[in-house]
């Protein structure tokens, strides 16, 4: 196969051609291992999964890939602010640089090599059609520095976390893909601060025993874990800093377009220790998946109507669809016959 | 078990006689293949089998950050100890296979710092060799201060002074020499981190000393692994896995734990990173807390121990394990 014929081209804004392939729909992270949903810490170690899906690789580099690029690209043109890193994380930068690198060289070697002499490194990235040689830890040899010019190549929003003080601090990012929060906002926060937003959770003690867990993650250990949302048409960039042009499209959605126009936002959350640095890198992967593509998969029908249904109201409030609810509640209810379903993710076979 | 990565199978390819307590180890991966990075202030957990009994001590790296060919540590050997640092001196050759942790810092440096200003003791010199040369490599700014008991024991003065010129500054105990520390942590930039490792008097007094100059907590850190004290044996109930165990003198309550093939969670083995802290569901006597991991008021709450260092004195101790 091409890489044209492989790789979508696809918009995710204006007039939104993004559209999953089945195979993309079968593999899609589907985020309900049971018929209700509440917070846990949920990690599990980050393990290479089954074949296909998209646990299968360090980093899923997926049919979206190409596009997904150019929307990041479209967006930092617009607000330059999406991505920053402080002047401390540089070194962090460089150790996420080479995570992908090497990631995705060893896991897709027929789109992406990496050769090293020392400190001299040869680049090749065939979908995005980049050939580079520099110098690794010399920012001065690439065009960005190293987390904007690894992570304009990589899907999903990266986070750099210093540790220090037996806390975590968000200093650096390529934020395009968000469920709607703000780096420029957030940057500098220590955990409990970033996450202060997020209701219930804190008095759950979550974020302490999330955090407790974080401090002690080591090198070649990675953790995974899902989070998941709701957007009105597929949009990447659900930002706070563009809410006025996409938050009233949540009152346009009606009985007839809410299937098509009406995505689960699923977002696969790794953490990985680097070793130089000692910093966390946290890679936020956005899968989105239409409800009419959603219902194909009769388990996940049926689950996605019972946790919609009886999500507590702060949680639906919080991840922005109270609004909407009856009405995805009602579009569902067609696919749960009330059969029960097996336990797990998995699409039943 | 330790959370985690897997352990890495090395060689030892060197063991050198730095001084007469001193002996320095270079391991390669048995596979050939690199070490994984790390930064500087990182420590690794040797896994030693002394004649069956087995020892899990760490170490700090004290190798350049930047090599990944191997990982280098220095062992002061301790005749009173438990025995892991005879072990390492007595038994440990070239060509030996053992396992080692993957690298975990505790003691990490700030990379915001303006200056990095070091002060080590004695055989506490280790992560600052790695900080030292990772600091160099990025150009920041640093000074060291290190104070050993004579010229003999100072390890790795001359090098030092060598590679990094006036930024080393040497105190001999038995030349009459100090640290001016006052005057030192008085006169530093807007900026400066302080870093401290050493024997734990050394490190009361550094951090006694600037906190009363008016140092950020933050910008104030330390280091010091405990080795488990040895101690008067004693018994515990595992309620978890029905368990009863005897801890002996040279022996810590984890290291029980783990020969009665009870899976326990660890890190640092030296009472500083809380990953092996436990509940304790009964307690009729005294818990001898050790660790720096505890608070106060956990210590004296009795519902907690770290069992990587601590000991317990008294009729009945029973832990959710």
């Amino acid at each position: 196969m091409s890489l044209d014929d492989f790789f979508h081209d696809e918009t995710f804004f204006g007039d939104y051609t993004f559209k999953n392939s089945p195979r993309a729909i079968k593999r899609f992270p589907f985020p309900f291992p049971e018929d209700d949903y509440m917070y846990s810490v949920n990690m599990e170690p980050h393990v290479p999964g089954r074949p296909g899906s998209v646990f299968e690789h360090t980093f899923d580099v997926d049919e979206h890939y190409v596009a997904e690029m150019r929307d990041r690209a479209r967006v930092l043109r617009d607000d330059p602010l999406r991505c920053q890193s402080l002047p401390h994380m540089t070194l962090a930068g460089w150790d996420l640089l080479e995570l992908i690198m090497e990631s995705f060289a060893r896991d897709y070697p027929q789109w992406f090599s990496l050769t090293k002499n020392g400190n001299q490194w040869h680049w090749i990235n065939r979908p995005l059609n980049i050939d580079q040689k520099f110098t690794f830890l010399d920012e001065s040899t690439l065009p960005y520095g190293p987390m904007e010019y690894i992570t304009r190549q990589a899907q999903g929003d990266f986070t750099l976390q210093d540790q220090r003080n037996d806390n975590l601090w968000i200093e650096a990012g390529m934020v395009t893909t968000q469920a709607d929060w703000s780096l420029d906002f957030d940057i500098g926060m220590s955990f409990h601060e970033w996450h202060a937003p997020v209701p219930k959770a804190h008095e759950m003690g979550v974020f302490d025993r999330a955090l407790k867990f974080l401090l002690q993650l080591q090198h070649g250990a990675p953790v995974r874990r899902f989070n998941w949302t709701m957007t009105v048409d597929p949009l990447l960039d659900t930002s706070p800093e563009n809410y006025p042009k996409w938050g009233p499209g949540k009152t346009t959605l009606t009985k007839e377009n809410i299937g098509q126009r009406q995505h689960l936002r699923v977002e696969l959350q790794t953490l990985f220790r680097l070793p130089r640095s000692n910093a966390i890198a946290f890679p936020i992967r956005c899968y989105l998946c239409s409800f009419e593509d959603l219902v194909t998969q009769p388990k996940w029908a049926r689950r996605l109507h019972r946790v919609v249904r009886d999500l507590p109201d702060e949680l639906a409030t919080y991840k922005g669809f109270i609004r909407n609810r009856p009405l995805m509640v009602d579009y569902l209810s067609q696919f749960d016959d009330g059969a029960p379903t097996s336990p797990g993710w998995w699409p039943d076979e | 078990m330790s959370v985690g990565a897997a352990k890495i199978p090395v060689v030892v390819t060197e063991v050198v006689e730095v001084n007469s307590l001193i002996k320095r180890f270079r391991f390669v991966r048995e596979d050939g293949g690199q070490m994984p990075g790390f930064s500087g202030g990182a420590h690794t957990v040797v896994e030693m089998d002394d004649a069956g009994t087995r020892r899990l001590n760490p170490y700090s790296l004290m190798s350049d950050p930047g090599d990944r060919s191997g990982y280098e540590i220095s062992v002061r050997r301790d005749d009173t100890g438990r025995g892991g640092s005879a072990y390492m001196h007595r038994e440990v050759r070239p060509g030996m296979k053992m396992l080692i942790s993957p690298p975990v810092n505790l003691f990490g440096l700030d990379l915001r710092a303006k200056k990095h200003l070091m002060i080590a003791g004695g055989i506490g010199i280790t992560p600052f060799l790695a900080q030292m040369a990772q600091l160099d490599a990025m150009g920041a700014r640093f000074e060291l201060h290190y104070a050993a008991r004579d010229r003999e024991l100072g390890a790795y003065m001359p090098e030092l002074s060598a590679r990094y010129g006036d930024r080393v500054h040497r105190y001999y105990d038995a030349e009459g020499q100090a640290i001016d520390l006052t005057t030192l942590l008085a006169g530093q930039p807007l900026g400066t981190h302080l870093y401290v490792c050493g024997p734990k008097g050394m490190i009361g007094w550094v951090l006694k000393t600037a906190a009363d100059l008016g140092w950020p907590a933050g910008a104030v850190h330390s280091e010091e692994f405990l080795a488990p004290p040895v101690g008067v044996p004693f018994t515990v109930e595992l309620a978890a896995s029905g368990k009863t165990i005897t801890v002996g003198a040279a022996q810590s309550l984890l290291e029980a734990i783990e020969a009665a093939g009870v899976d326990a969670p660890y890190l640092c083995r030296g009472g500083a990173c809380g990953q092996c802290e436990t509940h304790v569901i009964a307690c009729e006597g005294e818990i001898e807390h050790n660790d720096h991991w505890l608070t106060d008021d956990q210590k004296a709450g009795c519902r907690h121990i770290m069992p990587c260092v601590s000991r317990f004195k008294g009729a009945k101790l029973v832990l959710e394990r």
